[in-house]
């Protein structure tokens, strides 16, 4: 019953303290089982997080982590990969820590394309303050500060992070465990941005509030709506209805990273890296 | 062939941040202090160090913090509104205890204020710009020279005791030009990058302080797996809900400072030994307030004049000393009274204080601060 | 059956989301709320549980010979 991603936790920290059927840890494991496959050295791997329910998982991952400010994870993966390009970065944070406080670093992240790995976990509301609206929280869904349901129309973070040039960008949820370390494993592979957008279920905050208050219910959810991006693609509009939504590689371009365009600046100047 | 330049008070602060080793600078465009990302950007490259422009202030802090823990010596510049958006990762700098250096060249504030005008308004966000309880060392230059010493003594110090030190400029100095000869990389005292006491296999703790009181955090890629976090924790580095612990690091965190108070308290005192008044002034101001002083003595007076260099942790003993010593004390300040508590508050009663201020854009002239001089004399409320 | 089910029982929250994927009902939450393998001899090894567990706390494994 052991199993070879167990090294890339602290054992001593486990069981992690995400509520009963909470997705998190869903992700966590994907994200060491594609740290794995893709044999990163766990001495060269640093984990930098944000604030709120989904960065505590840098705490449970057995390499340096860095659990940063609300929102703050990008800038500070920036100045560690820069500091150290050497150095594989992944960023850990979540729909309100990206997209709300930290929007301006997200998308200006993308925009350098720092050779960061950045997985989004999106469970559509502020889990750790116990239920409030994200922009991530979809139109109409209801949270402690949208007791009418939200009426602010909800980002599609995908679409945000390629529009500001991340070159790596999929989407993909916690039902579809091996599809999402498949999306995160190709995410480090890009050198570049790369951003992973993992749906994962709240029913504490989340589903509680919208009639789904069961784990397994949401993950069904999950299974009956996503539409693999190649399906999804030749859809026409008029069955993209309801709340179904692609997954897979929604975007990838080649581009040069911002620690290899610095090298050039160095050459300029006449320094030595 | 001499070695002099004629340099900004900006450009000397870069110049001496890079001879202390500083390698990674991030920032955001600010008057007045934007000369100092300008130096970094030209200079930085050369040795092989990184610059970046990044997309706001608070993304500045986070940039240079994430550098520092990757091993490099970070820099970070900024003024007035700058500063203030800088101040919840600053006192994330404090606790999770990383060597940084913030440089405010302050301005006329609050907010927006006059951007080109000259202020010393900051004194008091340099100690409590962030939330809770934390200790904070600021130095304040008052020439283009030691624009350059201080920038070093602030890298130094952040790198020995593990924590943000603000370089307190003013416009005044941040933008003047002197000539001025800068020493030699042999002649300059750099304070390495703290390393982990013993290897993770013989039980290594990134936040078990040494002697000093001071952790060793490793840099990260060097095979430690520390946690860094801004959440009170223990040795381990990990978060405790311990209020045992909770005071304990909070104690630390000021002890590490106040150990070695007297040894990073630095002032310089001028026509003292036979003083019955003094001026107390810093930065910018106190060049004019030197030259009041002398015209003050021209008239008679027996007065000296005390500059801080070390701004916090603030010169308590020094200044307890001098109001023994003197019938009162004039604090010169561009702003509209913030330094003179403290002043106050260590001569305890022993002497007059009195103020002397001025926050209208424009600088002192020396005429304004021997006026103060006469009323201090005169007994004081005039 | 081939496969052998293990459980690190400090791991469960009673979630139940191992018990819902269960194609076979092999598994159920007992009075505590923790999962229990109710029905060994009908597992087909498909790893679902162990594939969607937020918490590591299920594993499938091929039975080895003793």
């Amino acid at each position: 019953m052991e199993r070879s991603y167990e090294q890339y936790f602290r054992q001593n920290r486990l069981p992690h303290l995400w509520c009963p059927g909470c997705g998190n840890g869903i992700v966590m494991k994907s994200i060491v089982q594609a740290i794995e496959k893709k044999g990163l050295d766990k001495d060269k791997t640093v984990i930098v997080s944000g604030i709120g329910c989904s960065s505590r998982a840098s705490g449970y991952m057995d390499f340096d982590t860095l659990h940063t400010a609300h929102g703050r994870a990008i800038p500070f993966a920036t100045g560690v990969k820069l500091a150290n390009p050497e150095l594989n970065v992944i960023v850990i944070t979540g729909d309100g820590d990206c997209t709300a406080i930290g929007g301006n670093h997200f998308i200006h992240g993308c925009r350098r394309n720092v050779d960061l790995t950045v997985v989004l976990f999106n469970n559509s509301i502020y889990g750790m303050t116990g239920g409030q609206s994200s922009p991530m929280t979809p139109t109409h869904k209801k949270a402690t500060t949208a007791p009418y349901g939200a009426i602010d129309r909800n980002f599609d973070a995908c679409k945000l992070a390629e529009a500001a040039g991340a070159t790596y960008v999929a989407r993909s949820t916690a039902f579809h465990v091996q599809h999402l370390t498949d999306m995160i494993a190709s995410g480090i592979d890009n050198k570049g941005f790369s951003f992973i957008e993992a749906i994962v279920q709240c029913p504490t905050a989340y589903g509680r509030k919208n009639k789904m208050a069961d784990p397994a219910q949401m993950m069904m959810w999950m299974r009956d709506n996503a539409i693999m991006k190649a399906a999804w693609d030749k859809l026409p509009d008029e069955k993209k209805i309801g709340e179904k939504f692609p997954i897979g590689l929604m975007h990838h371009e080649e581009a040069t990273d911002y620690a290899t365009a610095y090298e050039e600046v160095i050459e300029l100047a006449g320094g030595k890296a | 062939m001499s070695k002099a330049r004629l340099m900004q008070g900006n450009e000397a602060c870069a110049e001496g941040a890079l001879a202390a080793g500083v390698r990674f600078f991030g920032g955001y465009p600010i008057t007045p202090s934007t000369e100092i990302a300008e130096g970094m950007a030209k200079l930085l490259p050369k040795v092989g160090g990184k610059f970046i422009q990044m997309e706001d202030e608070i993304a500045s802090m986070g940039v240079v913090l994430g550098a520092s823990l990757a091993g490099k010596k970070a820099l970070t510049a900024s003024s007035g509104p700058g500063i203030s958006l800088k101040q919840e990762l600053i006192g994330y700098a404090a606790a999770a205890e990383i060597p940084v250096v913030i440089v405010n060249v302050q301005r006329v504030g609050p907010s927006t204020g006059q951007p080109t005008a000259p202020s010393q308004g900051d004194v008091m966000q340099a100690r409590w710009g962030t939330h809770g309880d934390h200790p904070m060392i600021a130095l304040s230059p008052w020439s283009v020279r030691e624009s350059f010493d201080t920038a070093v003594m602030a890298v130094n110090y952040s790198e020995r005791f593990r924590t943000p030190v603000i370089l307190l400029m003013d416009e005044i100095v941040g933008h003047l030009r002197e000539k001025v000869e800068l020493p030699e990389a042999d002649e300059i005292e750099v304070y390495p990058r703290r390393q982990p006491s013993c290897s993770r296999e013989e039980g290594y703790e990134p936040y078990t302080p040494s002697e000093d009181l001071v952790p060793n955090p490793a840099d990260f890629g060097t095979g430690y797996h520390i946690h860094v976090t801004g959440l009170i924790h223990d040795e381990t580095g990990f978060p405790v809900g311990s209020p045992k612990i909770t005071r304990e690091v909070i104690d630390r965190l000021h002890s590490k400072i106040e150990l070695a108070r007297d040894e990073i308290t630095h002032v310089e005192e001028y026509f003292m030994d036979d003083a019955e008044y003094a001026v107390v002034a810093f930065g910018g101001t106190a060049r004019t307030a030197y030259e009041a002083v002398l015209n003050a003595r021209k008239k008679g007076i027996k007065i000296g004049m005390v500059r801080l260099i070390t701004i916090w942790p603030f010169a308590d003993k020094v200044i307890n000393a001098l109001a023994e010593k003197v019938k009162g004390i004039l604090v010169a300040e561009l702003n509209y009274g913030q330094l003179v508590g403290e002043v106050e508050r260590a001569a305890a009663g022993k002497c007059q204080v009195e103020l002397c201020a001025k926050y209208d854009m424009t600088i002192f002239e020396p005429s304004e601060i021997e006026k103060g001089i006469d009323n201090l004399v005169a007994g004081g409320k005039a | 059956m081939n496969t052998e089910l293990s459980i690190k029982m400090p791991r469960c929250k009673g979630c139940g989301i191992c018990v819902a994927f269960c194609p076979k009902q092999v598994l159920a939450l007992d009075e505590l709320g923790k999962v229990q393998v109710v029905n060994e001899e009908a597992c087909i090894g498909c790893g679902q549980c162990e594939l969607r567990c937020p918490d590591y706390a299920i594993f499938v494994d091929k039975k080895v010979a003793k």
